[in-house]
């Protein structure tokens, strides 16, 4: 519980966190970007539910641990991820999205 | 099993059986003998059923019901009358013809008789059927494996052909669909419940306006199969790449699905809006009868020819069947017996002309009475036939539809006559001219001097389909006697 | 009395040739041919105890010949409306038979000789077989249909035979365009026959021309552009006969028919098929007579006529005996027609009528007898055109005297047939209408001129250089000469007025000696000019054909008519008509189809876009989803 900010005010933080990560996830051309876009998307969530969970529900600990699962899992997944871009750019030299199209088939 | 429903299963029988067989030799035997055991049934059926009509005196006789699929009262409904016992008699001949005419098919031969078969299953269910959606399971089973059959054994551009007659007679099944079940949903007009039989909504009053949208609706898509003008463009294609046999029961016997089906469902059941739209469809017919003749003419391929021919001939089915009377009907059913034969044989002789000598163009033949006189013989015979020699079934037919056109008084109605019987001078200018060209005149080509004689399963073939056509030309009393019995329930349900 | 044995007259050839055509190959040539005339001689026996027994025996009661049908029902159509086939025996039909069977007898054992060592031997005389049952059926017809079912019949047999060389193409053009020539003109036969059958309810002869009957006194309760719709039925189904009889203007497949063997062309093109139409009209002689009063029948009238005249302008040019021959056919059909068209109906006013039969008769006689004495000439000298032929006489005494025979009876010369059934023809027409007499006057001049134009080119002249040395043709050929040649002489004196009456009772006639003497000079005119032109070879006769100049010219190119037809049919059916309306198929209704079907592939190519397999357009996809349902739901929520 912070003094002076209310909810609204951090739930509109958070929101603009996870459209500023869309509109990233939608129109970055290079998968590393990509990947940060997703992380920003990621993060929104994760202070939602630390937020959420301060602000509704002080005596509850649910959304603090699952911000922690999230992180967990966000990790795991940049690694992941990131593992694969690594294999990728080894193949093609290179980790543009339109580069990448030929898998789809 | 009773009389109607081993027309199925023994088709069936010869599938099973030849899913076991392996070769050539073996599958042509299967098919062969299925088919002469059908064969053998329809000329059976033909003697049950003027013993049946003796002391049954219902439309229908050998009827049976078996219910298929309750919720939607869908039944498997069967039952013959004196036109589709004689359908059914072209279809056994038709298919056996085939058969024989198969007797070399290197291809795949199982598959072929196969397909084949299960597309004779589909016509011979189609013209037993008395339940509008088996009638439609039936039509679909027959229209189906035609793809495959041109697709797989056509010649020229097959893929293409296969692909247009498919597509064109699939898009004309979705139009017959709609009018199909909108006649279903109208079928308790009277009361009562909602019911696929024929003979059971032949008894209710459909509303005005209903029949009004749905009779063009059915009417086209079972015209479509008749190359009702300007639906007749798969024909031509479909027709020039298909297979011999497969020409010989698409022509033969696949279009006449149409007609009847015009006939059985579309005018019987939907009397008001046959009155309603005939003027409409009456000029289409009259085009498809004249335009066809005169495309004939400039044809150069034989089967193309052949194709124009059928899309004129049977332009003459539907405008007989629009003039609405007895006479004009049995003129109908008899030129669509006649063009059955006619046209199978037609497209059994180019397939022998084309095996022997790799062409179909008639500029590239010439002379070839001297070289394969038997095949040519019997080409000019046909040819005869077709442009209505009396003593050959076309002009039984012919006389009827002509007749029977005649009979109505209104200028409209003469007018159109008078070019449909036109028709028969153009008829005689492109056979006489394909003939002339390709079969008269001196050997064009050195190498057709020594071209392999007709053998005896072509010769089977041939005969199988010749007899009936001088049989009808000659003595047609019988049979148009029979057909026109049958007729009068179904005009007087119409008038 | 019963008739019903002459079924069997029919039947015969039908016999032999369905044996003939079936065992083509089996049959020894030497079998075949003495099967085709055993069995036609069987059938011609037949015929002539039947005419025997119908004219003299039985058939008279009260004076009045009697029509006697047996028949069957072939075909229905309606209730009231069916086909019959049977036979109908009155005196044209008896008198039909006999001319049927002499000419068809002679022209079978003369083809024996003929077509000796030709590799269609059997199969030509199936052909003939084939023809001459068509031809027994057609006169016995007992209704319009079956007559129209043999008149089709009798047309394929004529197109098999002349295109019997078929791999001369000359031959097949020549066949096809007989067979469609005529087939146009039984477009019109057979739509009269349908209207006949409308208005009238039957199609039998007896009930149509009954005087009394229905058919005859209703005419008047339905017209169509001014006329009874009987009348109009009429003239279409005389438009019919005009096809078959060769009259103007579907004359032009006559002559080119001369391609066919000259046996063919004796039998069928000159003696039989081609008075089909004679026949026709006067089978329904009543019915032309009556309704509208004659409307129809002076149509025929003018039509013989002019057909008459033109024909035989037309064979004074041609050079091709056998065209000669067939333009003089052509020109004494126009004779029969014009006969029938100034008939009257009862007693002495069927005159018309009577000459018109007993023309057919007697010109069955001598222009079949002609035919075979050409083809005797083309079988010796191998050529159909004058310039190659002169001088034969010495070489062929039997053919010459039988040629000159027929060409005195053709040209009308008592005492030779052709005489008194000429003069007849122009007794009725000098009483009916004076213009039509003069035509006939002027004609029988021309006849005389061009028969004896060709008679005097082929056996006097010069010799030719013949390759071979033409000698006379052996006995099989030259007694069908002989035979023909003695009913040319005596067939003049057969009391035909005593048999064939339209009213069929009878009447007496008597030669009109002015009128005869008359038609006798000009006769003796025309043949003395040929005389002068070319009984030896002088430039008299270019000099003459070049005074006439352009006239000449078009009279040898046969007025255009080929050309026109040619025209209609190449220029404007062919290539106006037909090939437009083949590429309208191939392009407008055929790519209309297609185009729905390349619109469809297209619009799917387009749509195709959208699933492009970038997770990123997804999830943009996924996303303004996410918020248009968001915006909507909220908007129906706050409402």
């Amino acid at each position: 519980m912070i003094e002076g900010i209310s909810i609204y005010e951090i739930l509109a933080l958070t929101s603009i966190l996870f459209f500023i990560g869309v509109y990233g996830f939608i129109t970055r051309k290079n998968l590393i970007s990509i990947l940060i876009s997703v992380e920003l998307i990621l993060n929104a969530s994760v202070v939602n539910f630390v937020v959420i969970n301060k602000y509704l529900y002080p005596d509850m600990l649910q959304g603090v641990y699952f911000s922690l699962f999230i992180i967990a899992v966000a990790a795991a997944e940049t690694a992941l991820a990131v593992s694969i871009i690594i294999n990728l750019y080894r193949q093609i030299s290179s980790v543009e999205v339109k580069d990448t199209e030929t898998m789809k088939y | 099993m009773d009389i109607l429903s081993l027309f199925i299963t023994i088709p069936i029988i010869t599938v099973l059986a030849l899913v076991f067989t392996k070769g050539l030799k073996k599958a042509r035997l299967v098919a062969m003998v299925g088919s002469v055991i059908q064969l053998g049934m329809a000329i059976n059926l033909v003697f049950a059923y003027f013993k049946e009509k003796a002391v049954d005196d219902a439309i229908m006789v050998f009827t049976r019901d078996v219910v298929w699929y309750e919720k939607f009262n869908i039944h498997y409904s069967i039952g013959v009358d004196g036109v589709s016992v004689a359908l059914l008699l072209l279809t056994a001949i038709v298919v056996l013809a085939g058969v024989f005419i198969s007797w070399k098919m290197n291809d795949l031969p199982k598959e072929f008789f196969i397909a084949l078969i299960v597309l004779s299953i589909g016509v011979y269910g189609f013209f037993i059927s008395i339940d509008l959606f088996t009638l439609f399971v039936f039509f679909e089973i027959a229209v189906i494996p035609m793809y495959l059959l041109i697709g797989i054994w056509g010649t020229g551009p097959k893929e293409y052909s296969a692909m247009k007659l498919t597509l064109m007679l699939m898009g004309a099944s979705a139009i017959l669909l709609v009018g199909i079940l909108g006649i279903y949903f109208n079928s308790n007009a009277d009361g009562g419940a909602l019911t696929f039989n024929i003979l059971e909504i032949a008894q209710v009053n459909i509303p005005f306006e209903a029949q009004k949208i749905f009779f063009p609706l059915v009417f086209i898509g079972f015209a479509v199969i008749s190359a009702l003008f300007p639906f007749h463009t798969w024909s031509p294609d479909g027709h020039s790449s298909a297979p011999t046999a497969v020409s010989m029961l698409h022509a033969g016997v696949l279009m006449k699905l149409g007609g009847y089906g015009i006939f059985r469902v579309a005018m019987y059941l939907l009397p008001e809006g046959t009155l309603h739209w005939s003027w409409f469809f009456i000029i289409l017919a009259t085009i498809g009868v004249i335009y066809g003749a005169f495309s004939a003419i400039k044809q150069t391929d034989l089967k193309y020819i052949n194709a124009y021919s059928s899309v004129s001939h049977l332009g003459m089915v539907l405008f007989a069947l629009l003039m609405l009377n007895k006479t004009a009907w049995n003129g109908a059913i008899l030129q669509s017996l006649s063009h059955g034969f006619m046209t199978a044989l037609f497209f059994a002789l180019i397939g022998m002309i084309y095996g022997r000598t790799n062409t179909r163009d008639i500029y590239k033949l010439g002379g070839l009475l001297k070289v394969i006189p038997f095949i040519s013989v019997i080409y000019v015979i046909v040819g005869l036939a077709s442009l209505g020699l009396p003593g050959l079934s076309g002009f039984v037919a012919e006389m009827n539809i002509f007749v029977g056109a005649f009979q109505h008084e209104d200028m409209f109605y003469r007018v159109s006559t008078i070019i449909v019987v036109s028709a028969i001078v153009v008829t005689a200018v492109y056979i006489l001219r394909a003939a002339g060209i390709m079969l008269m005149g001196p050997v064009k080509n050195e190498a057709y001097l020594d071209l392999p004689k007709v053998t005896w399963y072509e010769k089977t073939g041939i005969l199988l389909l010749l007899i009936p056509i001088v049989g009808m030309g000659v003595a047609p009393l019988w049979l148009s006697d029979m057909i026109m019995e049958s007729l009068q329930p179904f005009i007087q349900g119409v008038l | 009395m019963n008739f019903s044995y002459t079924i069997l007259i029919p039947l015969i050839p039908l016999t032999v040739f369905l044996l003939l055509g079936i065992f083509n190959k089996k049959i020894k040539p030497a079998v075949s041919g003495y099967i085709g005339v055993f069995g036609l001689l069987a059938s011609a026996t037949i015929s002539f105890y039947t005419a025997y027994q119908y004219f003299f025996v039985s058939a008279k009661v009260d004076g009045v010949y009697q029509t006697f049908v047996e028949k069957t029902v072939w075909m229905n159509f309606t209730e009231t409306l069916h086909i019959d086939m049977g036979i109908l025996i009155d005196p044209i039909s008896v008198m039909m038979l006999l001319v049927v069977s002499t000419v068809s007898l002679m022209v079978h054992i003369y083809s024996r000789g003929y077509m000796k060592g030709d590799e269609g031997y059997t199969k030509f005389f199936a052909f003939l077989s084939l023809f001459t049952f068509s031809m027994y059926g057609l006169v016995l017809a007992t209704n319009l249909f079956q007559i129209y079912i043999f008149w089709e019949l009798v047309g394929v047999s004529s197109y098999l035979l002349i295109g019997y060389y078929y791999t001369k193409p000359s031959a097949v053009a020549a066949a096809k365009k007989a067979f469609i020539v005529t087939r146009f003109a039984d477009l019109g036969f057979l739509i009269g026959i349908l209207i006949m059958s409308y208005y009238t309810g039957t199609f039998d002869f007896e009930t149509l021309n009954n005087p009394e009957g229905s058919a005859i006194l209703n005419w008047a309760s339905t017209s169509f552009m001014g006329l009874s719709a009987i009348t109009w039925a009429l003239i279409l189904i005389f438009i019919g006969g005009a096809g078959k009889s060769a009259m103007l203007p579907f004359h032009i497949w006559l002559p080119d028919a001369m391609e066919g063997p000259t046996p063919v062309s004796a039998l069928i093109h000159a003696a039989t098929m081609v008075v089909a139409g004679i026949y026709l009209v006067a089978r329904l002689f009543p019915m032309f007579y009556f309704v509208e009063n004659g409307f129809a029948l002076n149509i025929v009238a003018y039509v013989g006529a002019i057909s008459a005249l033109f024909a035989a302008i037309i064979a004074i040019t041609q050079t091709d005996i056998k065209r000669v021959l067939a333009f003089s056919t052509m020109s004494q059909l126009g004779y029969m027609m014009l006969a029938l068209g100034v008939s009257g109906y009862d007693g002495h006013h069927g005159v018309g009528y009577m000459a018109s039969m007993f023309h057919l008769f007697t010109h069955a006689m001598f222009k079949a007898l002609l035919f075979l004495g050409a083809g005797s000439v083309i079988h010796a000298v191998h050529s159909n055109y004058l310039k190659d032929m002169g001088g034969l006489r010495k070489y062929m005494p039997i053919t010459n005297i039988t040629f000159l025979i027929a060409a005195l009876a053709i040209a009308g010369i008592p005492p030779f047939a052709g005489f008194f059934s000429k003069d007849e023809i122009l007794v009725a027409a000098y009483e009916h209408n004076k213009l039509i007499y003069y035509i006939g006057v002027f004609v029988a001049g021309l006849t005389a001129f061009y028969i004896f134009r060709i008679y005097f080119g082929i056996f006097w002249g010069k010799d030719k250089e013949y390759e071979h040395k033409p000698k006379e043709s052996p006995l099989s050929m030259t007694f069908p000469l002989l035979f023909l040649a003695l009913m040319s002489i005596i067939g003049g004196f057969v009391p035909f007025s005593e048999f064939v009456t339209p009213d069929k009772s009878g009447f007496e006639a008597h030669l009109n000696y002015p009128l005869a003497a008359i038609a006798v000079g000009v006769g003796l005119i025309g043949i003395i000019l040929a005389w002068v032109f070319y009984k030896k070879e002088n430039s008299l006769a270019d000099t003459f054909a070049n005074a006439f100049g352009p006239f000449y010219k078009w009279a040898s190119d046969k007025f255009y008519f080929d050309e026109i037809y040619l025209f209609v049919a190449k220029k404007i059916l062919f290539k106006r008509v037909s090939a437009p309306i083949a590429w309208f198929d191939k392009k407008v209704v055929d790519g209309t189809m297609e185009g729905i079907g390349n619109k469809t592939v297209l619009i799917s190519k387009k749509i195709k876009g959208m699933q492009s397999g970038k997770v990123q357009d997804y999830a943009f996809a996924f996303i303004s989803g996410v918020v248009v349902l968001a915006i909507v739901f909220i908007y129906i929520w706050t409402n």
